[in-house]
């Protein structure tokens, strides 16, 4: 009888499995958030392996030669010559002016939020920065033209000064990359811990000496980061430069003369219908591959630049 | 007395040093007012270029195109076809009614038509809001000097008849339909392809997966996407979307081909394409929302023996939804301002009729500032200014939406 009894619970208990019982919904689940997951890594490869595949051809044509692509000073598709120095030297113009005004005005703009301004100014001021950040590059490629453009030729004259030219969009690039540097770089310097400012205080230092000589250089590497980032963002930009920065390639180091970025390049020539296996076709994703490897390049020594140079504070 | 010396001299330095930190302060208060001023004049170029004098002939006085005493503006629409049939040649005719036939356009349509390709008003000149304001007396006496037939007339080229009209090649009648139609169909597609993927690799990253080497890889690939120029994408998006899979983004798989289009540079390919684009920005911001969510609310769900999925489904993602749905939108806000990558995928330079399926050809409204930024002509400026109006509107409403939905309702902890 009461074997009976022990055998009825010990069957009761084993319809109480406290084994772990496969869950099919749970694994599909899980499967899904992992292929959604490595999804990014396709969208890498598959950008290493489209430009890669359609540069490979371009260089295969016989009108193309690398060493002239590196070395030539010319970018003229109709004849035959393929010098990336044009572009790249437009680029190089335009990054280089736009961040001779981001770099200083930036930093200044971070410093005095993170610094000077009082929290209810910089409560006003951020949200300021942050509406320029997001308009749309074509509104600043508008602007431009607009304003930049006609305001340089009233300073310098209308002989110096083409209605199109590479200053003018370095320029209005210049306040497109400003907010960027100064949220990142305000980010960075808030980051360093009172105590620091504190101590300098207490040995006697003005404002300006903490702000400059102990939070400045405690934040370097997110300030480093910050200015590497800007230059990537310029180099890549688009719409300022086709709208204002003129069509054709031009190898010159006047800033008031219209010459073609490598992006601007990109935008005219696919702007046409574009028939596939065209040589301008295939030129098109070997300067786009020019372009994200160097964009690349910047944003991983940036990241490694935080790494290993931040100063961690306990 | 050596130690008297030297404290003068701090005392002297203490001044310098003070006067040095206000110039400096003063530097750094002027760089922020040079932003500020820089996002003014922005904006007040925009605006003066929205609004202004505006001088114009018509090709063809409307008056003589009345029929038995009924004015232009009243005719009925078989009136205006006979005019339209008995001024177009059979060819031109016949183009427009392959176009859209004349049996299934309205009355406003048609009476655009005439407007547009009969009495043809064409800008003679264009003058910005400042001149208009400060010169109006001297505007008027050029006007009348030089161009005596000319009507002139303030116009803000912003109007509702701008937002509602198709897009068309005469400035006066242009409108901007046709491209805030195709920029919400393309945003659409961006929406279906970045959010579920986006949020999915987030609660991945987030909550499944573990700190091994192959998720160190993901989370460093997503950050350098984030940071890859939109170009890139646009020319990844000819490659794959327009070339390879042009039978699936022409629809001819579907067998939904439009004949107007007929290739794969279609609002599918361009939705598609900025999905790409925005999909790290939707990571990074889903993780941080997800990140946000206290631990304890997770362990308390596992400790009355949900499973993994059951938690993140009805604890995480609830209270991390806000979060997730304001960057949704910011990233949003970015792919509806993007133009450069649509440029490379090959949005259409002139289409007057609304896109009506995936498989529609695109414009999409930064598409449409550019090419008219690019013409040389003032009224085509104008019309820029207007739509980039329209534009930044649109960005706005989005953006304050995204705040209130941060402050509605976001948690704390």
């Amino acid at each position: 009888m009461a074997e009976l009894t022990i055998q009825k619970a010990e069957k009761k208990a084993s319809t109480f499995n406290l084994r772990r019982r496969p869950r099919v919904g749970e694994t599909i689940i899980q499967g899904l958030l992992f292929f959604s997951g490595i999804f990014s890594i396709f969208v890498t490869l598959g950008i290493v392996y489209e430009l890669g595949k359609e540069a490979l051809l371009f260089f295969q044509m016989p009108e193309v030669n690398l060493l002239d692509t590196i070395t030539s000073t010319e970018w003229k598709p109709h004849i035959g010559k393929f010098g990336i120095w044009p572009l790249f030297n437009s680029t190089l113009m335009t990054t280089l002016t736009a961040m001779t005004i981001a770099i200083p005005l930036g930093m200044s703009v971070a410093i005095y939020l993170s610094e000077y301004a009082s929290p209810r100014v910089r409560n006003l001021l951020k949200p300021v920065l942050e509406v320029l950040a997001g308009i749309p590059t074509i509104v600043y490629g508008y602007f431009a033209l607009t304003f930049m453009t006609p305001l340089l030729r009233e300073i310098f004259g209308r002989d110096t000064v083409q209605i199109y030219n590479t200053g003018s969009a370095g320029l209005v690039m210049g306040i497109l990359i400003l907010p960027l540097i100064s949220s990142m770089t305000e980010d960075a310097l808030s980051a360093v811990p009172r105590s620091l400012r504190e101590a300098a205080y207490g040995m006697g230092a003005t404002k300006l000496e903490v702000a400059l000589q102990i939070v400045v250089p405690a934040a370097l590497s997110g300030i480093a980061a910050a200015i590497i980032v800007g230059i990537s963002r310029a180099i890549g930009e688009t719409m300022i430069v086709a709208v204002a920065a003129g069509a054709g390639p031009n190898f010159t180091f006047s800033p008031f003369v219209g010459a073609e970025t490598i992006t601007g390049h990109i935008v005219r020539i696919s702007g046409g219908d574009l028939s596939y296996d065209s040589i301008d076709y295939n030129s098109i994703f070997a300067l786009g591959l020019f372009l994200f490897v160097i964009t690349l390049t910047l944003n991983i020594i940036s990241q490694a630049i935080v790494r290993r140079f931040r100063e961690v504070y306990e | 007395m050596k130690e008297k010396a030297v404290v003068q001299g701090f005392s002297n330095n203490t001044v310098a040093r003070h006067r040095k930190g206000v110039i400096w302060q003063v530097l750094f208060q002027a760089s922020t007012i040079v932003g500020i001023l820089a996002l003014i004049a922005l904006l007040l170029n925009v605006i003066n270029g929205a609004f202004g004098y505006v001088a114009y002939e018509a090709k063809v006085d409307p008056d003589t195109l009345a029929v038995d005493g009924v004015s232009l503006e009243d005719q009925s629409k078989e009136q205006l076809l006979t005019l339209i049939q008995s001024t177009f040649s059979s060819g031109a005719y016949n183009k427009l009614n392959n176009e859209k036939p004349f049996t299934d356009r309205t009355r406003e349509e048609v009476h655009q038509l005439v407007i547009e390709r009969i009495v043809r008003p064409q800008v003679v000149e264009v003058w910005d809001l400042w001149t208009s304001l400060t010169q109006a007396d001297q505007i008027r006496t050029t006007v009348a000097q030089e161009y005596p037939k000319a009507e002139l007339d303030f116009v803000s080229w912003l109007t509702t008849d701008f937002v509602t009209r198709p897009q068309t090649s005469e400035p006066l009648t242009a409108g901007v339909r046709t491209a805030i139609l195709g920029s919400l169909w393309t945003i659409l597609f961006t929406i279906l392809l970045a959010f579920p993927l986006g949020v999915g690799a987030a609660i991945y990253l987030e909550e499944y997966a573990s700190d091994n080497w192959l998720n160190r890889i993901i989370q460093t690939n997503i950050n350098n996407l984030a940071g890859v120029p939109s170009i890139v994408y646009g020319i990844l998006g000819l490659a794959i979307f327009v070339r390879t899979l042009e039978p699936l983004t022409s629809g001819e798989v579907f067998g939904m081909v439009d004949p107007t289009t007929a290739n794969g540079r279609t609002v599918l390919s361009a939705g598609l394409t900025l999905g790409l684009l925005v999909l790290p920005i939707i990571i990074i911001n889903a993780q941080e929302a997800i990140r946000a969510v206290p631990r304890s609310l997770r362990n308390a769900s596992f400790g009355v023996g949900a499973t993994k999925w059951q938690t993140v489904w009805s604890h995480v993602l609830p209270n991390a939804m806000p979060g997730i749905l304001t960057g949704t939108i910011l990233a949003v806000s970015r792919a509806i301002g993007e133009t450069a990558p649509l440029v490379v995928v090959g949005a259409s330079t002139a289409i007057s009729f609304d896109p009506s399926s995936p498989f529609s050809k695109f414009t999409t409204l930064p598409i449409q500032i550019y090419q008219w930024t690019s013409r040389p002509q003032d009224e085509f400026q104008s019309l820029a200014a207007a739509s980039i109006l329209v534009l930044l509107v649109l960005l706005l409403s989005l953006n304050a939406s995204a705040v209130l939905l941060r402050n509605r309702f976001s948690r704390r902890f």
